[in-house]
């Protein structure tokens, strides 16, 4: 890795896409604004040149960041939003070393340029950002840069999968399979195909939220071109076993595309190992910016795609429109940070949510949604019988979480994911989804614990079905109005 | 979606102080029981159930609603809607009561469109404690 060339040690400068780079050691107290160290370009191939800019970059540092400034004051303030954040998985704030780069990519200072551009340098300078973000991207899932187009988001990705493959393939077969917890972005895709003529089968997932390879198995057939599956589901946190299913549909000859917008950098996936075929990501959901996503698509064995999008032939025609290196280069960030940060952040998610259930799971008539054994434990799922969700979420006025509570939807239906589950209605509008991330705090989760203990029980002070519950009513039985 | 801060408060309050915002019930046994009218409506399938009471009292004639009491399970502006309603109902005639619309509710707490059912609820609620109340009395 770089970062161990002797170069670096000596003079804190390493070498990358052929310009000498400067790292700088952050003073403790901005480590939690800034990351532990702060890379800048030099701008300079030559190492002499590439010293004497250092020093600039070390003394306005220095001067930015000294004792008295105002600046630095400002940085010291703790910031603290009164509402502890707990919906994660619903999007992420990006991360400050992020914003810091995709800063440099906008003013005329900037890398403002068209990668497109190939006739100057303003282009070639946006292309080497987007191509360093690629390789970023790349290495995180252990797969090849020119395997990965860059798209709007996850959602954009998924459209182009799985119609891209739909439609390309459509004489060998007319067939998709996908499950019925996947996200709106699949399964609304898929329901389009059908109004084309595409026949879809939706799996149903076992009572923990898990699609078993055997169910995949089962449904395949000869004419089913494509196979669409989440590796973690945005609602209930439960992983599916992508290595296993990928081995179904490699022999079937199907392919194999996999909704990652959950997964990518929070679990390690090695695209050389497993056989999926395409693959969707989102920058947003791992401290990135929204906007910006990414398809896989492999290359040996090679998958076609008809596009969605035509104009200037980018991205190798899958993908026109000019690229947005701002972005870009933001995700690259992001995901560079993910692979450094995967396991220290995966090991503070995995505590947060033993501390949640642990205080929480002596109540009375609580329910995981998924499963613990099964589950990414940054998303946690759980049912208060006898509290309506969102009465619960407003109760817990200083949280933001999210429910499956139908009254927090715009379609008053209660979550799909958790109806198909098997989950009865009403624990279905008695869920919540905490879901923790990179900053959140270890005592945030442990004063949420008083928190839902206390409100629940006010609520289930003021809930009829508690009542009739402690007077051992069967709910079932009532014929309600 | 954003609730009025009137929803938020009569929420909070319900909450805070359930018996000052009459929360309970009355259950056979006790001593007024044969003067209480239940409603309840909903289902838990849907995501609200309410349960309200009304205790009434012969005056000069008429039966008045003297006391009621409710529990709801449901959303917030569910849980608000009952508490409202409560408090219009008190020292109301039971044909006063039965002519509360659900509109008065909505405005009051300015409830947003999507909510306007939560009201709905609570004027059902409230006919069907009415239709049990009158139902008791004809057993008499």
């Amino acid at each position: 890795m770089w970062y161990n060339s002797p170069e670096m040690d000596k003079k804190y400068l390493f070498k990358r896409n052929n310009v000498w780079w400067v790292k700088l050691a952050v003073p403790v107290y901005l480590r939690e604004k800034l990351g532990f160290d702060l890379r800048k370009s030099t701008g300079e191939k030559d190492l002499e040149k590439a010293l004497l800019v250092r020093d600039s970059i070390v003394s306005e540092f220095k001067a930015k960041f000294s004792k008295d400034s105002d600046q630095n004051a400002l940085l010291k303030t703790n910031f603290s939003n009164k509402t502890t954040y707990f919906d994660y998985a619903s999007t992420t704030p990006v991360d400050e070393r992020v914003i810091e780069k995709m800063k440099e990519c906008l003013s005329f200072e900037g890398a403002f340029g068209n990668s497109g551009s190939r006739s100057h340098v303003y282009g070639w300078k946006a292309e080497e950002l987007v191509e360093e973000a690629r390789l970023n991207v790349a290495n995180l899932l252990n797969c090849d840069p020119r395997e990965i187009i860059w798209t709007s988001g996850a959602t954009e990705s998924d459209n182009l999968a799985i119609k891209g493959a739909a439609y390309f393939y459509q004489s060998k077969g007319r067939h998709i399979i996908t499950s019925k917890i996947e996200h709106k972005a699949v399964l609304d895709v898929c329901r389009q195909l059908e109004k084309e003529n595409f026949e879809v089968t939706y799996l149903d997932p076992n009572e923990n939220g898990v699609i078993s390879p055997q169910a995949v198995k089962d449904a395949i057939r000869e004419d089913t071109v494509l196979v669409s599956l989440m590796q973690i589901n945005n609602e209930i946190g439960v992983l599916n076993d992508i290595e296993q299913i990928g081995l179904i549909t490699r022999e079937n000859g199907t392919i194999f595309h996999v909704d990652a917008a959950q997964s990518a950098g929070k679990i390690p996936i090695d695209l050389s190992k497993l056989n999926v075929d395409l693959m969707s990501f989102s920058a947003h959901k791992i401290y990135g910016p929204k906007g910006i996503g990414a398809l896989y698509i492999r290359r040996k064995p090679r998958v076609r795609l008809q596009p969605l999008f035509h104009g200037g032939g980018q991205e190798r025609g899958i993908r026109a429109g000019t690229l947005p290196t701002h972005q870009i280069v933001g995700m690259g960030e992001a995901f560079r940070i993910a692979q450094e940060q995967m396991e220290i952040d995966h090991k503070r998610l995995t505590n947060f949510r033993s501390i949640l259930w642990n205080g929480l799971k002596d109540m009375e008539e609580v329910y995981i949604n998924g499963s613990i054994e099964n589950g990414f434990p940054g998303i946690f799922n759980m049912s208060f019988n006898f509290v309506e969700g969102e009465s619960l979420i407003m109760a817990l006025k200083n949280i933001a979480v999210s429910s499956g509570s139908a009254c927090t939807s715009a379609s008053l239906e209660p979550s799909y994911v958790l109806r198909a589950l098997g989950r009865p209605d009403e624990l279905a509008h008695s869920s919540i989804r905490f879901s923790f991330g990179r900053f959140t705090k270890k005592e945030e989760v442990e004063n949420t614990v008083d928190l839902v203990k206390n409100s629940v029980s006010q609520l289930r002070e003021i809930s009829p079905l508690w009542e009739m519950y402690q007077d051992g009513i069967d709910l079932d039985k009532i014929e309600w109005a | 979606m954003a609730y009025s801060q009137k929803v938020v408060d009569k929420f909070e309050e319900t909450l805070k102080n359930p018996e000052g915002a009459s929360v309970g019930r009355w259950k056979p046994g006790d001593k007024d029981f044969h003067r209480v009218g239940t409603g309840i409506v909903g289902a838990p399938a849907c995501g609200d159930v309410m349960k309200l009471q009304i205790k009434c009292e012969n005056i000069e004639g008429e039966n008045r609603i003297v006391d009621a009491r409710f529990k709801t399970y449901g959303c917030g502006s569910a849980i608000a809607s009952s508490g409202q309603l409560i408090d219009m109902l008190k020292g109301k005639t039971l044909e006063e009561a039965q002519n509360i619309s659900n509109q008065e509710i909505v405005d009051i707490l300015e409830l947003p469109a999507i909510k306007i059912h939560c009201s709905v609820l609570a004027e059902e609620a409230i006919h069907r404690a009415i239709d049990d109340f009158k139902s008791l009395r004809n057993n008499d």
